[in-house]
């Protein structure tokens, strides 16, 4: 009796779903409740999102977290003391504060000609690639299950474990590299297929509604992970702290521009499955009916495509990109594995996702948005002290946006769907 | 909507009124970005937290306590980087080390492995790492590390002399060993105190033997931490060392419904002294802490790097160099026997000697 609550212990093979629910009795399809409904309305809605919208969005968030730098800053707070005495230097601080700040995030996020040295100057567009990778694979991910009109937020479980496959490969194998890479990669995207495909397998034999079951499998997947690292098996030899042994050099993406920069070939690699993925959706016949489903998918059923089938082969490859995503963060810039491994990739993918309409190409530039906020943070905060929170409200704030396009339009007086109102916002925005 | 919106703006503009009438100085202070005090010394000390923040009631903010306690003291400048996940941590680092520092203190052991790679590609800057030393050591690296257990030793032998129904209990966040040398030195304390008086205090929630016992998995969920509680406490325990930083708090507020409702549950408070960072009406919950000085810690080695006496060499805070050590039972005084008191005076005695050794296989 001295255990009375045993913590994080998950069972080691405890991946609910698969076996039990391929036993169960079978819904008739045509009751898989794969109904439109507002979510997918709504989803559509954002989706279509002209440019315009986005493009405010991310400037309306700018100018947001512009005024809360402002706000924040010592030297404007003091100012303000006497704004009605002399406006120009609470105005002059709070101008000072933000410029310095973004200043500081641009050149943290592209190019430093403050830095000590020429390396040192390039380093931060490699940091933003970096970054950006895990995040362009996992948006892929997110983004592929919205065209099918399904909600991925399972992104960070599908990483995670993907991330702990590829792990097991990459620091327990000892091969060659080049099949030892090969095969890290491939059982990055193996594991997060299959907590992926559960999740499609779930959905289309019993209809459990796909948000639900990925939102629990996240915590599945992050506890099974805990557990993990309790074990010998993913433990360093001679150490009981949480953390994996760093995987074999021969198991880890190839460092591109040497050892002064961490830009990898797994940027590469997630450049190829946007290509990849763009190749799916717009010319393939299974893409052709993924998209059917995710338009309507009782008129896919009537044009005899399976929606079940598509449910499970959507979670596959969105769960192999979430893997993918997983690999390329453990191989290629982390190569050890720990409980925060994943940190909000998936969760930012989403983000990522929707910014980038959904659409291959947008979701690599969205990435690299995201890859050049999270990249510029640091420096902004090592150089200005301000503090990291806010590119979160950054970020958030421009998911604010895109969730709710008709906001935005109302904003900024848009028409829906046309561009003439382009000169009232100009207006409106100066 | 519309007038609502109206009678916010007009609110808000008499707030910017009376805030804003103030008198403007005589000289205009220019658009200075907070450039803080003139410093007295070229040195930078900078600070990396973990994913936890430096607002984590728990070893990121006492680290960050310390460095700018050192740097009050010796006017240098400080810099500091939070992270907000685990990919932060090379990147932080790498910013800090481009911003001059002259010393970057890594707060906790996840960062280990950044802080050994930096270390390697940065040989003139200075590193101090908290909880964990490096694979293989750097000659400029300093592991800041703390035998939490011989404090802990002692904190069971009080509250195994404290306890009125013979049953104790302990519980940690994650079972990692920063967290489990307290449960280990807190099982032997209970053990040494059965030993001497031939009682049977029982300990639920750790299992020192097999390393088993209750977590919460994480430091953050402060339910979590009630619920344990209260399960500890129904199964007759009256003092509880929870061993998880913030979640210690769902402690206090289980400890605090059981008083209530006639039982008498104390607390034992870990890292700093409980009576001076709980809030008032808890204070009479806490009948000692595990005290860890994780910011003096930090202050030693930025004094070090100041006077340019800082070496490689692990620093291990002990109960001999008071580095950690049980804190006063402050109200709790009239509740600990005399004879308990006289105890722990001896088992420190001997434990700073020598003749007694905590072991435990999360020791430094």
């Amino acid at each position: 009796m001295s255990t009375p609550t045993p913590g994080p212990q998950v069972p080691p093979g405890g991946s609910p779903g698969a076996p039990g629910s391929s036993g169960a009795p079978a819904p008739s399809s045509t009751t898989s409740p794969d109904a439109p409904g507002r979510a997918a309305a709504w989803l559509s809605d954002a989706r279509q999102s002209t440019w315009l919208v986005l493009v405010l969005a991310v400037l309306s968030a700018f100018v947001l977290g512009g005024l809360l730098i402002a706000v924040t800053d010592q030297a404007t707070r003091d100012a303000s003391g006497y704004f009605f005495a002399r406006p120009q230097d609470a105005l002059s601080a709070g101008w000072t504060a933000a410029t310095d700040a973004y200043g500081a995030m641009l050149r943290g996020a592209v190019f430093d000609p403050q830095a000590r040295s020429t390396t040192a100057a390039f380093r931060p567009i490699t940091e933003t690639l970096v970054v950006a990778s895990p995040l362009i694979a996992a948006g892929l991910a997110v983004a592929l299950a919205f065209r099918a009109g399904l909600f991925n937020i399972g992104a960070q479980g599908q990483l995670i474990v993907g991330a702990m496959l590829a792990g097991l490969v990459g620091f327990r194998l000892d091969l060659p590299l080049v099949v030892h890479l090969p095969l890290a990669v491939l059982a990055g995207v193996v594991g997060g297929a299959l907590w992926g495909g559960i999740v499609g397998l779930l959905r289309a034999r019993t209809g459990a509604h796909e948000v639900i079951v990925t939102i629990m499998l996240n915590y599945v997947a992050v506890y099974l992970l805990a557990y993990a690292l309790t074990t010998p098996g993913f433990q360093r030899e001679g150490s009981s702290n949480p953390i994996s042994p760093p995987v074999a050099d021969s198991a880890a993406f190839p460092l591109l521009l040497g050892p002064s920069f961490r830009l990898h070939l797994g940027f590469l690699l997630v450049l190829v499955a946007a290509a990849l993925v763009w190749w799916l959706l717009e010319r393939s016949t299974v893409g052709f009916s993924w998209r059917a489903v995710g338009a309507n998918p009782a008129a896919a059923r009537t044009a005899g495509m399976s929606v079940s089938w598509a449910f499970v082969g959507v979670m596959l490859a969105s769960g192999a990109l979430a893997g993918l995503a997983g690999a390329v963060q453990l191989l290629g810039t982390e190569r050890s594995l720990s409980g925060g491994i994943a940190g909000q990739i998936g969760f930012d993918a989403i983000t990522v996702a929707l910014l980038g309409r959904s659409k291959p190409l947008g979701v690599v530039l969205a990435g690299l948005l995201f890859g050049a906020l999270r990249a510029g943070g640091v420096l902004m905060q090592a150089s200005t002290s301000t503090p990291i929170d806010i590119v979160l409200v950054v970020q958030s704030v421009i998911v604010l946006l895109i969730a709710a396009p008709p906001l935005v339009r109302t904003v900024f007086r848009l028409q829906p769907r046309r561009r003439a109102a382009a000169t009232t916002t100009r207006s409106a925005a100066a | 909507m519309k007038k609502k919106l109206g009678t916010l703006a007009a609110v808000g503009a008499v707030a910017l009124l009376a805030a804003g009438c103030g008198e403007a100085p005589e000289a205009s202070t220019g658009a200075g970005s907070g450039s803080g005090t003139s410093a007295a010394s070229d040195v930078k000390a900078c600070m990396v937290s973990d994913a936890g923040g430096f607002d984590d009631q728990s070893f990121n903010q006492s680290g960050k306590e310390g460095l700018d306690a050192a740097v009050a003291e010796l006017g240098i400048q400080e810099q500091t980087t939070q992270s907000s996940s685990e990919a932060d941590f090379a990147p932080n680092i790498a910013a800090l080390v481009q911003q001059n520092c002259n010393l970057v203190v890594a707060v906790g052991f996840l960062l280990a492995d950044a802080t050994g790679s930096a270390a390697d590609a940065n040989p003139d800057t200075q590193f101090a790492l908290i909880d964990s030393t490096v694979e293989p050591a750097r000659s400029n690296v300093k592991p800041l590390l703390f035998d939490t257990a011989q404090a802990s030793y002692l904190a069971g032998y009080v509250a195994a002399g404290t306890s009125k129904t013979g049953t104790v209990a302990t519980y940690g966040g994650i079972q990692i060993p920063s967290v489990t040398i307290f449960m280990d030195g807190f099982a032997d304390g209970v053990a040494k105190y059965n030993e001497d008086n031939g009682t049977s205090v029982k300990l639920l929630g750790w299992d020192k033997a097999t390393q088993q016992g209750s977590f919460t998995g994480n430091f953050d969920d402060i339910g979590a931490g009630q619920n344990t509680t209260q399960n500890f406490i129904q199964q007759g325990a009256d003092i509880i060392l929870p061993v998880a930083g913030p979640v210690g708090n769902g402690t206090l507020a289980a400890a605090n419904a059981a008083n209530a409702a006639g039982g008498d549950v104390k607390v034992v408070w870990v890292d700093s002294d409980g009576y001076n960072t709980v809030k008032e009406s808890d204070r009479p919950l806490i009948l000692t802490s595990v005290v860890k000085e994780i910011g003096a810690s930090v202050q030693d080695a930025v004094k070090s790097e100041v006077d340019g006496s800082f070496s490689s060499e692990p620093y291990v805070g002990t109960l001999e160099n008071g580095g950690v050590s049980l804190a006063p039972f402050h109200d709790n005084d009239a509740n600990v026997p005399q004879a308990v008191k006289d105890g722990v005076s001896k088992l420190q005695q001997d434990v700073v000697d020598g003749t007694i050794t905590v072991q435990s296989q999360s020791t430094p």
